[in-house]
C-alpha cells in the first residue's frame, strides 16, 4: 500500500462546498462538502445508493445541485451544462460505458478534440490549410492518446468491437483528449480482471504524473486504497469521512456503513 | 471483398482514370438517354434533385440521427423563393445566381426556425414535430393568396423564368452544327454541375471537425455533450446545412418546370426523400446517393415494364394495367430490400485510417 505517497501541493483545484441536490422528496446529496489538491487522486466512495454518481453528475453539469457552491481553480460554477464543464478543464467517463459505439475507436478520441479546436462549417467546406494543419493536429495527437492508453493497434475498430478493458481506456483516452485538469473517472475498475486493473492502477498513475489531478469514484476498495491520496466516503448523501485510506480503512462509521453495526475488522 | 479502397491507394493514376471514365460516361448520359426518349432525360433530372434533396436530409438524419419528415418543405421554400423573384408574379425577374443563394439562405432560416423549438426531442416525438411543420408550411402556401396575394395559393405560380448562363436560355434548344441540345439537356449539365458541388461539400462536411460533432450526437447525445460539444449549436447546425441544400434543389425544381404549386410538396414527397437515405444507406452519402438514384427511377422503369412487357410474355397478354401493379411491386422491393439489408445497400462503414502516427509537419 502506498499510503506514503506524497500529496504534493496543497493547491485546491476543486472545492465543493455545502452541496444539496433533492429528486421529489428523496434527499440524493446533502451538506456534502471535500475540496481535491492539484496533483491528487481523490477517491469517492460508498455504499449504492449513496450517492456517488448524483454527486459525479451535479459535478460534471449533468444535474444542478439545490444548494452548494462548487469552485473550480477558484471560480463558482454557475449556470454550468455538461459541454461548459468540459471546455473548463473537467473531463469524465461514464460508469455505464458510453462510447460512440459506431464510430472507430480514433474517432472517438477525435471527437474528444472538438472542444479544443475551432474549425467551423466554412473551414470543413474550403479545407485551407488553417484547417487541413488543425486536421492533422487532431490525428496525430488522438493517435498519441491511443498509444498513451495502451490501445494503439486498435485505432481502426468501431468501439463497440473492443474488449471491455478496451473500451474502459478508449474513455479514458477520449476524456485525455479534452486536455482535462480534472479526470473524473466513474467506476472505472468495473468489469475488469485482475490483470486489467493493475495496468489500470499503472496507467491512472502516469496520469497523475502528467499533471492531471483524478477523482475516482470506485467499488473495488482495494484499487481505491492502492492507489488514491485521500478518499472521501458518502452514506445516504452525505459525507460521513474523509482521509487517507489508512485511516478511512479503521473508522468506525465507514465500517458500519459498509457492513452494518456490530463489526470492528476492517474490510479487507 | 477486394479491397478496393486499398489497391486505389496503391495505384492513384487508376484513380485518376476512374474519375474520367466517370466524367465521360455522365457527359455522355443526356445524349443517348435523349435517342431512346427525352422523357427519360427529364426524370434523370428529376433523379438529380431527389438525390441533392437526399444529400441534405442524410445531414440532418445520416449524420446527426435527427429524423425529420417534414425534409420537403426546406424544398417548396426554395421553389417559391425562386418563382416569386424570378416569375410574373411580382414581376421581379433576377438571375438565377443572385436567388439560388437567396433560396438557401432562406430555406437554412426556416430550417433553424423547425431547430430551434425542436433542440430537446429526438426519436418519435421530433419526427411528429418536422411533420407537422411540413405540413404547416404547405399548408401555409396554400393559403397565402390574401389577403395580400404571397403564393397565389392552389393555383400555383406559372412562367417561372427558365435559367440563362452566358446568354443561352435554357428553356429552348440550341444547335451546334448537327447536334441539337435540348433544354432539358442543359438542365442536366447544370443539375450535374451542382450536384458535383454539393457532393464534394457533404463530403468535406462529413470528414470534419463538424461531421464529427454531429455522428457523436447521433451515438449519444449526452457523451457528446461531456465531450465539451455544444449539442444546441451542432444540431442548429445540422438543421440549417440540410435545408439550404434543400432550398437550392427547390430553386431548381421551379425553373426546371417553370410552374409550382403546393401540390408538389407533400407529406409523401418527405417520405420518399427519407426513403431515399434510408435505403441507400443512412450516413453514408454513396449509399444516399445510389438510393436516391434508384428509388427515382424504378417506379419509372416499372411503368414501361411492367405491361405488354412482362405479363406478356407470362400470361401472354396484359392483365393489370401498369399504373396499378407498379407502386405494389415498389413497395415490395423496398420491404424485401429493408428485410435484407436493414442498414440500406451501402451501409456507413468505419472510416479507416492509416494507423501509422503522422510525422511531424
Amino acid at each position: 500500500m502506498s499510503d506514503a505517497a506524497p500529496i504534493p501541493a496543497t493547491v485546491p483545484i476543486l472545492e465543493v462546498k455545502g452541496i444539496g441536490k433533492r429528486f421529489g422528496g428523496l434527499v440524493a446529496l446533502s451538506e456534502v462538502s471535500f475540496s481535491i489538491n492539484k496533483g491528487e487522486i481523490y477517491g469517492l466512495i460508498g455504499p449504492n445508493g449513496a450517492g456517488k454518481t448524483t454527486l459525479f453528475n451535479v459535478l460534471t453539469g449533468i444535474y444542478r445541485q439545490d444548494e452548494g457552491e462548487i469552485r473550480f481553480e477558484g471560480n463558482t460554477l454557475r449556470n454550468t451544462t455538461p459541454d461548459r464543464i468540459a471546455k473548463l478543464g473537467i473531463a469524465r467517463t461514464f460508469q455505464n460505458i458510453r462510447l460512440f459505439a459506431n464510430l472507430s475507436a480514433l474517432e472517438n478520441v477525435m471527437i474528444g478534440r472538438h472542444v479544443r479546436t475551432r474549425a467551423g462549417v466554412f473551414g470543413a467546406i474550403l479545407r485551407g490549410p488553417a484547417t487541413r494543419a488543425e486536421e492533422r493536429a487532431i490525428e496525430k495527437r488522438a493517435h498519441e492518446l491511443l498509444e498513451y492508453v495502451g490501445i494503439g493497434s486498435r485505432g481502426n475498430e468501431l468501439a463497440k468491437q473492443l474488449s471491455y478493458g478496451d473500451q474502459r481506456r478508449l474513455e479514458i483516452a477520449r476524456a485525455l483528449a479534452t486536455d482535462p485538469r480534472l479526470l473524473t473517472l466513474d467506476e472505472p475498475a468495473a468489469g475488469m480482471n485482475a490483470t486489467e486493473k493493475v495496468e489500470l492502477r499503472a496507467l491512472l498513475e502516469s496520469i497523475r504524473k502528467d499533471g492531471v489531478t483524478l477523482l475516482i469514484i470506485e467499488h473495488d476498495v482495494r484499487l481505491v486504497m492502492g492507489l488514491c491520496d485521500r478518499v472521501l466516503v458518502l452514506d445516504y448523501g452525505r459525507n460521513i469521512a474523509e482521509g487517507v485510506p489508512r485511516a478511512i480503512q479503521k473508522d468506525p462509521r465507514v465500517i458500519e456503513a459498509y457492513l452494518g453495526t456490530g463489526h470492528t475488522a476492517p474490510p479487507e | 471483398m477486394p479491397d478496393i479502397a486499398g489497391a486505389l491507394r496503391r495505384h492513384p493514376q487508376a484513380r485518376w482514370i476512374g474519375l474520367v471514365l466517370v466524367a465521360a460516361a455522365l457527359i455522355a448520359l443526356p445524349l443517348v438517354l435523349a435517342t431512346i426518349g427525352t422523357a427519360w432525360v427529364r426524370i434523370t433530372n428529376l433523379a438529380i434533385l431527389f438525390v441533392m434533396l437526399s444529400l441534405g436530409l442524410n445531414i440532418v438524419v445520416g449524420f446527426a440521427g435527427l429524423l425529420d419528415l417534414g425534409y420537403i418543405a426546406f424544398y417548396a421554400v426554395g421553389a417559391y423563393v425562386y418563382a416569386l423573384l424570378a416569375g410574373p408574379h411580382f414581376n421581379i425577374h433576377w438571375p438565377w445566381w443572385a436567388i439560388l443563394p437567396i433560396g438557401a439562405a432562406v430555406a437554412c432560416l426556416f430550417g433553424v426556425l423547425l431547430g430551434a423549438p425542436t433542440l430537446k426531442l429526438r426519436g418519435d416525438y421530433l419526427a411528429i414535430v418536422t411533420l407537422g411543420f411540413g405540413e404547416i408550411v404547405r399548408i401555409f402556401l396554400n393559403n397565402l393568396s390574401e389577403p395580400f396575394n404571397l403564393t397565389n395559393g392552389p393555383k400555383g405560380l406559372a412562367t417561372i423564368d427558365p435559367i440563362k448562363v452566358a446568354g443561352i436560355d435554357f428553356a429552348s434548344t440550341t444547335r451546334i452544327g448537327e447536334l441539337a441540345i435540348s433544354g432539358t439537356i442543359k438542365y442536366y449539365y447544370f443539375l450535374l454541375a451542382v450536384l458535383v458541388l454539393i457532393i464534394i461539400l457533404n463530403l468535406r462536411l462529413q470528414d470534419s471537425r463538424i461531421g464529427r460533432a454531429w455522428e457523436a450526437i447521433r451515438e449519444d447525445e449526452l457523451a457528446a455533450r461531456s465531450m465539451g460539444i455544444n449539442t444546441r449549436n451542432m444540431k442548429l447546425l445540422a438543421f440549417a446545412m440540410g435545408a439550404s441544400f434543400g432550398g437550392i434543389a427547390g430553386g431548381m425544381f421551379s425553373s426546371i418546370q417553370g410552374f409550382i404549386s403546393p401540390e408538389s410538396f407533400i407529406l409523401t414527397e418527405s417520405v420518399m426523400v427519407l426513403s431515399m437515405v434510408v435505403l441507400g444507406g443512412m450516413g453514408n452519402i454513396w449509399g444516399v446517393v445510389l438510393g436516391a438514384i434508384l428509388l427515382s427511377f424504378v417506379p419509372e422503369i416499372l411503368r414501361y415494364t411492367v405491361g405488354a412487357d412482362v405479363q406478356g410474355r407470362i400470361f401472354g397478354r396484359s392483365l393489370i394495367d401498369p399504373e396499378v401493379i407498379r407502386m405494389l411491386l415498389f413497395g415490395l422491393a423496398m420491404v424485401v430490400m429493408m428485410l435484407f439489408r436493414p442498414a440500406g445497400i451501402l451501409p456507413s462503414a468505419v472510416r479507416k485510417r492509416e494507423l501509422a502516427v503522422p510525422k511531424n509537419e
